[in-house]
C-alpha cells in the first residue's frame, strides 16, 4: 500500500486506511451489497418487472419530480437567506442564522407531524387557502412542503461562506466601468456562486429523494397520485416482498451514488475555480 | 476496535434478555394497530390472574402497528410469544416460514377469534353528506378515508364488505363489484399505511366525509375523540374475525409455552371477554354478548368463507401485485 | 457623503453605493426571508411547543416521566453513546489518511463515505434485516446462537451508525486538508512518534472542527426515525427510541404526550443549533488560519 500513495513523512498511513477500509466495509459496503444479491436472485425479467411497474414508476416521477422542484425553490431561497446573511443587517438575523439548520437537527417524525398539524385544511397555514380550494396537505402539495422543508439548510450552507469569501473590490469595479446593480450580480455575482449553488442544490435534492419520515405523514398516500418511492418499498416489505422491495431500493441506491458522484465533482469543480477556500 | 464494541453490546443483550428471574416471565405481544387499549387493560388482568393462580409475575410487552408489519417483524426474527394480528392471512404468512403450523387456526375456539368485530362508517356529527350504505360511498364528490389494503389489515376487511356488498346486491356480479369497488377507491382521498393513521386524518386533520373502520376502532374515537362524529352502520358488512396464536418456535426457545397458552385461552374466559366487550370488540362468550347486545348493532354480516373461499383466496385474487386492487388503480383505470 | 445617509444596520463593510442594492430590493429581500422563516422554519417549531404545553405544565411533566417515555429516552441516549464514538472514531482515522495522504481512488473513497447521507433511510434500515433477520444472510447462524441484533438494541445502534457514518469525517476532512501537513511533518522531524504527533500537533488544529461533527453526528443519531423504523420492533418501554415514541403516543390519540415528546427533540435540536453556531465561530476562524498560513507560507 505504501508504494501508491506519495511519499509522505507523516506515519499512521497504513493504520488509518486500514481502519477507515474496514469500517466502510462493515458498516457501507457489505450491508448495501445485500441490496445488490438480493436484486440479482431475482432475475432481469422479474426485476425488470417490479421496477417500471406502473405504480412504482409513478411513485419515480412524485419522488424525483417533488424533489427537484423542492431543491430548485430552496435554491432560490437558499440564494436570497444567504444573501441577506451576509450582507444585509436586520433584526432577528442572529436568529434566524441560528435556526437555518433547524430542518437538519428536528428528527423528521417530529417534523412530520408539526407539518401535518400546519399544512391540513384545518390546520393554521392549511385553513388560509382553504377559501380558494387549495389543498396543502394529503397530496403532492403536501409531499413538496415537507421537501422543501427538510432541504431548505443545504443551499444556505453551501452559498453563504463563498458569499461571504466574495472579493468587493470585483463588484467595485464592475460598478466603476458603469455596470448596474442588476448587470453585476448577474454578471460577476451570480457566476461565481454557480458551483456552491449546484451543490447545495444536489444535495438538497439527494436528501429529498430518499426522504421518508417526514412525507408520510403528509402525503396521502393515494396509488398513482401520491406514493412515494421510499413508501413503495416498505409496501412491498409489508406484504412479504423482499424481492421487490430491493429491486427498488436497488435503483435508488444507483441514483444516491450516481447524484453523489456529480456533487463529488461539482465540489471538486469549485475548489479548483476558487482555490481550496469554499 | 468496533467488532469488540459490538459483541460487548451483544453480549450484553444476550445477558439481559436470557437472565431473567425465576418467577419472572416476560411475553412479547405483537399486534395490529387498533387493539392497543384492549391489551393494556388485557395484560393488566391477566398479570393479576397469572400471580394469582401461580405465583408468579408475568409481564407482558407490547408491540403494535400495521398487521402485514407486525408479521413481517415476526417473520424476520422479533422474538413474539403470541400474535394477535388482523386476519388470518397475516399469520399464514408466518405459518409459511414454519414458526407455527399450519393448522394453527384449528388450535384455538372459533377459528382461533375470541372476538370479532365488522366494518363501520365513522361520519362527521348530523351526517351532512347522508351516507348511510356503500352505496352511498361509491357517488361523485364523497371524500373517503380508508388506510392502504396493501399493508393494513383493517383495510382488506373494508375492501371487501364494500365487495360482498356489491356482489349480494340484485343483479350482482364480480364485474359489477370491481366497477362498484373501484368508484368507491376513486373516492379515497388519504391513504394511510394503517388504521390508526386513518383515524388521524380523519377525525384529528379533519379530511374527508366517512371513514371506514373497525368498529371498535369508531366507538374509541367517539369515546376519545369526543362526540364531533356518528357511526353508521351499512346494511350489510363483513364479520372481521381477528386471530390470535402461540408462536411455536419462540416459546418452545424461550420455555414459555405454558403462560403463552394460558394468556391466549384467559381471552375467552369470562373476564376476558369482558374486556373485549368493553372495548367494543364483540365478544364470542353467549352470555358476556347478550349483556352487551345493545352496544353492537344488529346488521348482515357475511363471512370471508362464504363470499370469498378463505382468506389466501382473497388475498391472491385481490391485493397480490398486479391483483384487482391494483388494475383498480392501473393508468386509464383513472377517472 | 451618501455614508452620512447610510441606514442604521450600516456597519458591515458593503456601504459604498456602487455594491449596494436599491433600498426596496433590500426590504423586499429581507421580508421574503422573513415571511419563508417564519413560515417553514419558526410555524413547526412552535406548533410543537403549542401543542406539547396545550394541557399545561403539570401534564407536561406527567407524560415525560412516564416509564416508557423515560425508556425510550434511555435508549436513545445510549443508542447515541454508542453511535457517535464509534464514527467518531471512524471520522478521525479516515480524514487522517484522506487529507495528510495521495493516493488514487480518493474521490471515489469519499463519495463512498458519502454515501449513506443519500441513501433513503428506508433502505437503511432495510439492509440490516436482509443482513442479520430471520431471513437474511446470518440470520440462521444467529439464531442457533441465540444472539439478537434486530428488533433489539444492537439492530438499532447499527441503523443509526450507518446514517451518522459521515458526519464526522466529512467535517474533519476539508479541515485537514486545509491545514495541510507541515507541522505534523515538523513535529515528526523532531522526533515525536505518530500518537504524539497526533495528540500535540493534529488534535488542537482539529478541535473545533472535530466538536462541530460531532453534535451534528449526535443530532442525528438522536433524531432518526426511518431506518430505526425498520429495525426496531416497536416494543413498548425496550426498543422504542425517542421519535418512535412519539409515533406511538401520537397513534394513541395521545397528542398531548406525543408532542411533548417531541418537544424534548425539538429541544434537543435547539441546543444542538446553540452549541452549533457557538463551535462554527470557533471552527471557522480555525479553518481561516490555516488557510491564511498557508497561503503565506507557500507566497513566501
Amino acid at each position: 500500500m505504501a508504494s501508491i500513495r506519495r511519499f509522505s513523512a507523516l506515519p499512521g498511513f497504513r493504520l488509518a486506511m486500514g481502519y477507515t477500509l474496514v469500517y466502510l466495509a462493515l458498516v457501507v459496503l457489505i450491508p448495501l451489497a445485500s441490496v445488490a444479491t438480493n436484486t440479482v436472485s431475482l432475475g432481469w425479467e422479474s426485476f425488470w418487472r417490479v421496477v417500471a411497474d406502473p405504480r412504482v414508476v409513478a411513485s419515480y416521477q412524485l419522488s424525483f419530480g417533488a424533489s427537484l422542484l423542492a431543491a430548485a425553490i430552496n435554491t432560490v431561497f437558499g440564494l436570497i437567506f444567504a444573501w441577506v446573511l451576509v450582507r444585509y443587517t436586520f433584526p432577528g438575523k442572529r436568529l434566524i442564522d441560528a435556526l437555518i439548520d433547524l430542518p437538519f437537527a428536528l428528527p423528521t417524525a417530529v417534523a412530520g407531524i408539526a407539518l401535518a398539524t400546519i399544512y391540513s385544511k384545518n390546520g393554521l397555514v392549511g385553513s388560509l387557502f382553504q377559501p380558494y380550494g387549495i389543498d396543502l396537505a394529503y397530496n403532492p402539495n403536501g409531499v413538496l412542503l415537507a421537501l422543501v422543508f427538510i432541504g431548505l439548510p443545504f443551499v444556505v450552507r453551501t452559498v453563504q461562506p463563498v458569499l461571504a469569501d466574495l472579493e468587493k473590490e470585483v463588484e467595485e469595479a464592475a460598478a466603476g466601468l458603469g455596470a448596474s446593480r442588476w448587470q453585476t450580480f448577474v454578471r460577476i455575482i451570480l457566476p461565481h456562486l454557480t458551483p456552491a449553488l449546484l451543490t447545495g442544490f444536489a444535495l438538497a435534492f439527494a436528501r429529498a429523494v430518499g426522504e421518508y419520515g417526514s412525507v408520510i405523514f403528509i402525503a396521502g398516500n393515494v396509488p398513482m397520485v401520491s406514493e412515494i418511492t421510499p413508501l413503495m418499498i416498505i409496501t412491498k416489505l409489508e406484504q412479504y416482498d423482499y424481492a421487490g422491495a430491493t429491486a427498488v431500493a436497488s435503483v435508488m441506491l444507483i441514483i444516491s451514488f450516481v447524484l453523489l458522484l456529480i456533487i463529488n465533482a461539482l465540489q471538486g469543480w469549485a475548489q479548483t475555480r476558487h482555490g481550496k477556500g469554499g | 476496535m468496533k467488532l469488540k464494541a459490538l459483541f460487548s453490546v451483544l453480549a450484553a443483550t444476550a445477558l439481559i434478555g436470557g437472565n431473567a428471574l425465576a418467577a419472572d416471565v416476560e411475553l412479547l405481544n405483537v399486534s395490529y394497530d387498533p387493539t392497543r387499549e384492549l391489551y393494556q387493560d388485557y395484560n393488566a388482568a391477566f398479570a393479576k390472574y397469572w400471580k394469582a393462580k401461580t405465583g408468579d409475575n408475568v409481564k407482558i410487552s407490547q408491540s403494535h402497528g400495521g398487521a402485514g408489519k407486525q408479521a413481517r417483524a415476526v417473520i424476520d426474527g422479533l422474538e413474539a410469544d403470541v400474535v394477535t394480528l388482523a386476519l388470518a392471512y397475516d399469520i399464514d404468512a408466518i405459518a409459511d416460514r414454519n414458526l407455527i403450523p399450519q393448522d394453527w387456526q384449528k388450535r384455538l375456539p372459533h377459528n382461533a377469534s375470541p372476538y370479532t368485530s365488522t366494518i363501520v362508517f365513522l361520519v362527521r356529527k348530523g351526517n351532512p353528506k347522508n351516507l348511510k350504505d356503500w352505496s352511498d360511498l361509491a357517488k361523485p364528490g364523497i371524500e373517503i378515508i380508508t388506510p392502504n389494503p396493501k399493508t393494513s389489515g383493517g383495510a382488506r376487511w373494508n375492501y371487501l364488505a364494500a365487495w360482498a356488498y356489491a356482489l349480494q346486491q340484485p343483479g350482482g356480479n364480480e364485474a359489477k363489484a370491481k366497477e362498484f369497488v373501484g368508484q368507491i377507491y376513486r373516492n379515497v382521498k388519504v391513504l394511510d399505511s394503517g388504521a390508526r393513521g386513518s383515524t388521524t386524518t380523519f377525525a384529528e386533520r379533519g379530511i374527508g366525509d366517512v371513514l371506514l373502520a373497525w368498529e371498535n376502532e369508531a366507538y374509541l374515537s367517539l369515546k376519545e375523540l369526543g362526540d364531533k362524529f356518528e357511526i353508521v352502520v351499512p346494511s350489510l358488512s363483513i364479520l372481521a374475525e381477528p386471530p390470535i396464536t402461540v408462536v411455536d418456535k419462540v416459546v418452545d426457545k424461550r420455555g414459555t409455552r405454558k403462560v403463552a397458552q394460558a394468556y391466549l385461552e384467559y381471552l375467552y374466559s369470562p373476564e376476558g371477554q369482558e374486556i373485549a366487550a368493553r372495548n367494543f370488540y364483540r365478544p364470542q362468550d353467549p352470555k358476556i354478548s347478550a349483556k352487551y347486545a345493545d352496544k353492537f348493532v344488529k346488521t348482515r354480516l357475511i363471512t370471508i368463507d362464504q363470499v370469498f373461499g378463505g382468506w389466501r383466496n382473497a388475498q391472491k385474487v385481490h391485493f397480490s401485485d398486479g391483483g384487482v386492487f391494483d388494475q383498480i388503480y392501473a393508468p386509464g383505470a383513472k377517472r | 457623503m451618501s455614508a452620512s445617509i447610510a441606514l442604521p444596520g450600516a456597519t458591515d463593510r458593503y456601504e459604498a453605493p456602487s455594491t449596494r442594492e436599491p433600498l426596496w430590493v433590500k426590504v423586499t429581500l429581507i421580508t421574503l426571508a422573513l415571511s419563508f422563516f417564519a413560515v417553514f422554519l419558526l410555524l413547526p417549531l412552535g406548533t410543537v411547543f403549542a401543542e406539547a404545553l396545550r394541557k399545561g405544565w403539570g401534564t407536561y411533566l406527567t407524560v415525560l416521566v412516564e416509564p416508557d417515555a423515560l425508556a425510550s429516552i434511555r435508549l436513545t441516549l445510549l443508542v447515541a453513546a454508542i453511535a457517535v464514538p464509534l464514527n467518531l472514531v471512524f471520522g478521525v482515522a479516515a480524514a487522517w489518511a484522506i487529507a495528510k495522504f495521495e493516493f488514487p481512488g480518493k474521490r471515489l473513497l469519499i463519495t463512498f463515505i458519502d454515501l449513506p447521507f443519500s441513501v433513503s433511510p428506508v433502505i437503511s434500515g432495510l439492509i440490516y434485516v436482509l443482513m442479520f433477520g430471520a431471513q437474511g444472510w446470518f440470520g440462521p447462524w444467529l439464531a442457533e446462537h441465540d444472539v439478537k441484533i434486530i428488533f433489539a438494541v444492537p439492530g438499532i445502534v447499527l441503523a443509526t451508525v450507518f446514517v451518522t457514518f459521515p458526519f464526522v469525517a466529512r467535517e474533519l476532512i476539508p479541515l485537514m486538508e486545509a491545514q495541510g501537513t507541515e507541522e505534523e511533518e515538523a513535529a515528526v522531524v523532531l522526533g515525536a512518534s505518530g500518537w504524539q504527533v497526533f495528540w500535540h500537533t493534529t488534535l488542537p488544529n482539529i478541535k473545533w472542527g472535530l466538536l462541530y461533527g460531532v453534535i451534528l453526528c449526535n443530532a442525528r443519531a438522536m433524531g432518526e426515525f426511518g431506518a430505526v423504523s425498520v429495525v426496531s420492533g416497536h416494543i413498548r418501554g425496550k426498543t422504542n427510541t425517542m421519535p418512535l415514541h412519539v409515533e406511538i403516543l401520537y397513534n394513541e390519540y395521545n397528542y398531548a404526550a406525543a408532542f411533548a415528546v417531541a418537544s424534548l427533540l425539538a429541544l434537543l435540536a435547539l441546543v444542538t443549533l446553540g452549541l452549533k453556531a457557538l463551535v462554527e465561530r470557533q471552527a471557522n476562524r480555525q479553518r481561516r488560519e490555516a488557510l491564511r498560513e498557508r497561503a503565506e507560507s507557500s507566497g513566501e
